[in-house]
């Protein structure tokens, strides 16, 4: 029968169609930007967060918290020092410790880093919410030359179980530092964990140091190729030293101590960390950008609901005629204000509705290409709280806005009376 | 039946910071009299008229309309007079172009819980409405489904007329309806308007500054004859 105001609102917004639609494309585009961001840096977060968990203790050479956790958790950055095996040995000993997992690194395969470490690995690293390690396919390595791919490794090199492998001295992108005597086969293969084990080829400390007989002085010596494989098997395979250390102790409430005990204590000079602690401080540096980010794109949406106000004030003049018509057929100036206010809430919400529709689709597209690219899950992008939340804020500042307009319609329409002359 | 539809006594009326536009000590209209005003272009009809139609507030005398003094009464009170008991109809551009035809005939129904009352008790807004725009010649179905941009101007007045008259007001105001209407149309309009008005028992305000318009009408006054501000 009649239409109602909102009505009114709504069929004068399709009266100027393109104006209208351009303005809630704004409002979509800068609601779609604060969602996305907020969702992955939320994302992030908790990807960081489960990086590593169920370890206690990070213990290796003196450095710097951020960045032993950089090397032994992120591959990211090299270990400035080792840790001696005796030392090792003698935190492993420790009564408040209940497991050590010794992890080696340095070396790496078409840029995929190389972890030398055993069995307990597999039993003790853990991600997420205390997730273990599994195999998609495959074993664990039992022979000496046997390795274990992470999901990415496998993937993006095409690598099935019994492929041979070449490890590369050093970080380069392989050639003429190969270790192309003593070439590895994959018995394993783990499932995608979303963290950098993912990236991570596993292989026993036993074959890091195999790898490194006649490697001594840190390039290959001349004599390193006469060294039969049976001659390697045959020696004491016993690593020198280790790049770091997980550790898992017997009761967690002893972590502090233990972690001081550790810094302090230990015939070597070593370091111990809490993975939680130095996960935190490594974000509160990455935080700041993601604050900022999060800032811009607040602001991106003020811009958005700016150009409600312009739309509608750009409208006002052509549209004097119209506000007339009403106060003439019994519009009160409530009506009037309550059209205009309707119409700048109704752009923002359907702007915000359809913001949050967009990072969804945006998602929905992206997702599965950063995980096939980049090995980037990304989690909890799903439709939430905050999408309900920003929808709501932005119809509330569109209506808040819209009460601009609104007056100064209002006022016009009260001073021109029946008499608009055109 | 003795209050006339609209009366103004000693009304005075300027624009801030202006010499005085409107001085009319005596005015009358009486009910279902329909009432020719003549008046030449910034003689103050408009002006006249917005204060009858109580969007402007004069500054001394009584205005009352259908028995009300609308003088003393708030900016509120004079919408809901307007809304219940009056008509309008412009020179042009009456319509509200996002809205159907039907839609812009009863928008009045919308804002006049009196009007929508009294439409509901002939059938609804919708059937009364198409009963108007039938006896005002639009009774073609299509034409009322266009959108009223595409409306010719006299189909455009006659929308509007049909408007003014929905609901039974007691009032209709008219401001150069047919100035842009030639000739012929022009007087079809005025005689559908008047014969309307009269079937809804509405009086009828007719504002021009044609004075040939004037033997169409029941009374026809000269605005300068009242109004005293006038040289």
């Amino acid at each position: 029968m009649g239409v109602s105001i909102l009505g009114l609102a709504w069929r004068s917004l399709m009266n100027r169609k393109v104006s209208a639609f351009l303005t809630i494309f704004a409002i979509a585009l800068s609601v779609a930007l604060f969602l996305g961001v907020e969702k992955a840096r939320n994302a992030a977060k908790s990807g960081f967060d489960n990086t590593i968990s169920g370890t206690e203790l990070i213990v290796g050479a003196p450095s710097g918290q951020i960045n032993l956790l950089l090397y032994s958790v992120f591959r990211l950055g090299n270990a400035t020092a080792e840790i001696s095996w005796a030392a090792y040995e003698e935190l492993n000993a420790r009564d408040d410790v209940a497991w050590t997992v010794p992890i080696s690194l340095g070396d790496s395969h078409r840029g995929y880093r190389v972890l030398g470490t055993n069995l307990s690995y597999f039993d003790h690293y853990k991600y997420g919410q205390g997730q273990p390690l599994v195999l998609a396919e495959g074993e664990e390595f039992d022979d000496l030359f046997d390795a274990v791919l992470g999901a990415e490794v496998a993937k993006a090199l095409g690598y099935e179980l019994d492929a041979p492998i070449v490890i590369t001295h050093g970080l380069g992108a392989g050639g003429f530092s190969d270790h192309e005597n003593r070439p590895f086969r994959v018995v394993g293969i783990l499932r995608p964990t979303g963290t950098p084990v993912d990236q991570t080829i596993h292989i026993s400390l036993e074959a890091m140091t195999a790898i490194h007989v006649g490697w001594e002085s840190g390039a290959r010596n001349p004599l390193a190729d006469s060294i039969t494989e049976e001659m390697v098997r045959s020696f004491n395979l016993t690593p020198k030293t280790v790049t770091a250390a997980f550790v898992g102790l017997k009761n967690r409430a002893t972590v502090l101590r233990t972690k001081r005990a550790i810094n302090t204590q230990m015939s070597q000079p070593l370091l111990a960390i809490i993975p939680g602690q130095a996960l935190a401080e490594l974000w509160q540096v990455m935080g700041t950008a993601e604050r900022i980010l999060l800032a811009i794109s607040a602001f991106v949406i003020a811009v958005g609901l700016v150009s409600i106000l312009t739309s509608i004030l750009t409208s006002l003049n052509e549209r004097r005629r119209e506000m007339s018509i009403l106060r003439a057929t019994g519009a009160r100036p409530v009506h009037i204000f309550t059209l205009l206010v309707a119409e700048a809430a109704v752009l923002g919400f359907i702007g915000a509705i359809l913001g949050a529709v967009l990072i969804q689709v945006i998602f929905a597209i992206a997702a599965p290409i950063l995980s096939a690219q980049y090995g980037v899950a990304l989690m909890g992008t799903g439709p939430g709280l905050v999408d309900l939340y920003t929808i709501g804020v932005v119809t509330v500042a569109a209506f808040a806005l819209g009460i601009w307009p609104a007056l100064t319609a209002l006022r016009r329409s009260l001073a021109d009376g029946l008499t608009v002359k055109l | 039946m003795t209050s006339p539809t609209v009366r103004l006594t000693d009304l005075r009326f300027a624009w801030p910071g202006q010499a005085p536009l409107l001085a009319i000590d005596r005015f009358e209209l009486a009910q279902k009299e329909r009432l020719f005003l003549r008046g030449p272009s910034g003689s103050g009809k408009s002006t006249l008229l917005g204060l009858i139609a109580g969007v402007l507030e004069s500054s001394q005398g009584e205005i009352r309309v259908m028995d009300q003094d609308i003088g003393q009464m708030s900016g509120s009170g004079r919408d809901q007079v307007r809304a219940d008991h009056l008509g309008v109809i412009f020179q042009m551009f009456n319509l509200v172009p996002y809205l159907s035809v039907v839609q812009n005939v009863i928008l009045p129904c919308r804002f006049s819980k009196r009007r929508l009352q009294k439409v509901q008790e002939n059938g609804g807004a919708e059937t009364e409405a198409k009963r108007l725009l039938e006896r005002l010649g639009l009774d073609d179905e299509a034409l009322q489904a266009r959108n009223v941009t595409e409306l010719s101007v006299g189909q455009q007045q006659r929308v509007a007329a049909a408007r003014a008259l929905i609901g039974g007001p007691s009032l209709v105001i008219a401001d150069e309806p047919t100035s842009a209407l030639d000739s012929d149309a022009r007087d079809r309009f005025i005689e559908l308007l008047s014969e309307e008005a009269n079937q809804t028992g509405a009086a009828l305000l007719f504002v021009s500054h044609d004075s040939s318009l004037a033997p169409l009408f029941d009374r026809a006054v000269d605005l300068a004859e009242i109004n005293g501000a006038a040289e």
